[in-house]
């Protein structure tokens, strides 16, 4: 008796704890979107956290999933590191620029190659220039490493280099991380990612004699860039957290928290 | 009196919902799958979907087919079970029938341990050691390949085999073994003549688990196989699998292309239902 009394109780417990959920809703900004951004996006809402003691969150899914999500009403702001689509405007959603995001040319540190020009990365990776000997580089053939159909990174760089579906990969990695590990294991490789997760273990083209610095970005003299977009909805309001939230981080006071996470403040 | 009886139906309701949770997860999964990937199956076609050679799914012309992904799926498959059946079979014969109870002890656990291993931990390891592993032993310019692909899922799929195939080869009554000694058969001769065939349809069984164990893995192959949706000609091509194709794209698909992974997904359920079928009919001979 006493027994099956405590089972009872027990799954009631179970119960209460899912009946706590859902009401949290009302002082927190929750955002979802492009991995790109995660940098950015978390330095911005833990300063945020701390100034206001609103809490938070940043789920990193992908700038598609941010957008989804966003249309769906599962987040307050969707992160994406492309532009909107006009039928994504369409269906009610508006997009505020918030930083500019270089794309880095990544090679292998043994790589003598320095400087490739915009044309010459789009001949590489459309497939016709294959050997690093034709580019002043060693004998070798050239491997192409890209990001997967739908990536806000490849979809920035394809359309920038006007490479849209004409890329020979050798191999489409699922993250910023992964094409960083595979060019820095592979002496033939190049790759592209976002300025801001580039490390030490590879080295950074200039393209057409302009390296990726934050000047250079904002001034546009280096071509391979993207926006950094919030979208919000359009007939919607903003919650009041989420409000102050998306001022704070287009204000200018945000300006340095931004610069410091490796993309260029747009406001 | 009374209550005691109402307790124990109350208590027998519990029970039966609980047991109906999980049979509720695999319809509700089943229906969702065929709900969701019937549409773009019809939009596409299936024939085209199912032996077209291309995929492009974000391309200004989308093209959905699938067949390099299956065909990269069974290979892979294949592969992974041509070398890792011999080494698990005969770990589990020397484990079952020769080893020393204390060798026993270690090989068993660091197979428990094999099985224990996160799949990102092997797709990590495939991806620093492995893959420019291939690259530099063949001299190709790239070792993502379904070659590295094989190896891993065939590292992964040894402890389901080596565990299945010794409780099978334990299963063999000892008269049959000690007959086949008193006749004057040697001990390698009796296991492979006498253990090994008496024990045949569990070791079968363990072979369909590691298809099923290989065909089902995602995210080590994903690390190590490059991804291009190629036909996999090759043994250093790069290459995407049917797990591949609906994980790698899935975070940032809309429309045509998210219902088409949903079909592969489809495509991927069918394949694992098979391998489903074909074990309990192993493990149903082997109990009769």
């Amino acid at each position: 008796m006493k027994k099956t009394l405590s089972i009872i109780m027990t799954v009631l417990l179970c119960i209460s704890i899912f009946t706590g959920c859902g009401n949290e809703q009302s002082s927190a900004v929750s955002t979802d979107g492009s991995t790109s951004m995660e940098k950015v996006i978390g330095s911005l809402g833990e300063a945020f956290q701390n100034d206001t003691g609103i809490s938070f969150t940043y789920n990193p899914t992908g700038s598609g999933s941010g957008i989804k999500a966003v249309s769906e009403g599962r987040c307050d702001i969707g992160l994406s590191s492309r532009e909107l689509k006009a039928e994504e405007k369409e269906s009610g959603l508006s997009g505020t620029i918030l930083a500019y995001d270089g794309i880095a040319i990544i090679v292998n540190p043994e790589n003598p190659v320095n400087d490739l020009s915009l044309d010459t990365i789009a001949k590489i990776y459309k497939g016709e220039i294959t050997n690093w000997a034709e580019v002043g580089g060693n004998d070798a053939q050239i491997v192409l490493i890209g990001r997967e159909a739908g990536s806000g990174t490849r979809d920035g760089f394809e359309s920038i280099t006007d490479t849209e579906d004409a890329c020979k990969y050798r191999q489409e990695l699922t993250s910023t991380g992964d094409v960083i590990t595979t060019v820095s294991q592979n002496p033939d490789a190049i790759g592209y990612a976002s300025v801001a997760s580039i490390k030490d273990t590879v080295k950074t083209l200039t393209v057409d004699g302009v390296s990726p610095t934050e000047e250079t970005i904002k001034d546009g003299s280096y071509v391979v860039q993207r926006p950094f977009v919030l979208v919000t909805k359009s007939d919607a309001d903003l919650s009041d957290a989420a409000f102050r939230f998306f001022t704070y981080i287009t204000s200018s006071e945000a300006n340095e928290i931004i610069s410091a996470a490796g993309v260029v403040p747009a406001n | 009196m009374k209550k005691n009886q109402l307790m124990e139906k109350v208590i027998h309701g519990i029970f039966l919902v609980l047991g109906l949770i999980t049979v509720g997860c695999v319809l509700l999964i089943t229906i969702y799958l065929v709900i969701s990937g019937i549409p773009a199956i019809r939009e596409i076609g299936l024939v085209d979907f199912l032996f077209g050679k291309q995929w492009a799914s974000t391309a200004t012309e989308p093209k959905y087919g699938i067949l390099p992904f299956i065909l990269t799926s069974i290979y892979g498959t294949a592969g992974a079970i041509v070398i890792g059946v011999p080494v698990g079979f005969m770990t589990a014969v020397y484990l079952s029938k020769m080893a020393s109870p204390k060798v026993k002890s270690v090989i068993q656990s660091a197979v428990s341990l094999l099985a224990g291993i996160p799949s990102v931990v092997y797709g990590l390891v495939g991806m620093l050691v492995l893959v420019p592993g291939i690259r530099k032993i063949f001299n190709v310019p790239d070792g993502a390949s379904l070659l590295a692909a094989i190896i891993v899922l065939a590292i992964m799929i040894l402890p389901s085999i080596i565990k299945m195939s010794i409780t099978a080869l334990d299963a063999v009554p000892k008269e049959y073994e000690d007959a086949s000694l008193a006749l004057g058969a040697t001990p390698i001769e009796t296991y492979f003549r006498v253990s090994v065939p008496a024990a045949k349809s569990g070791i079968a069984a363990a072979v369909v688990l590691g298809v099923g164990r290989a065909i089902g893995e995602a995210m080590a192959v994903m690390m190590v196989a490059g991804n291009v949706p190629n036909m996999p000609d090759s043994l250093f091509q790069s290459v995407r699998f049917l797990t591949t194709a609906v994980s790698s794209e899935m975070a940032y698909s809309s429309g045509l292309q998210r219902q088409a992974l949903f079909s592969i997904a489809l495509v991927l359920f069918m394949f694992i239902m098979l391998t489903g079928a074909t074990l309990n009919f192993f493990l149903k001979r082997e109990r009769e």
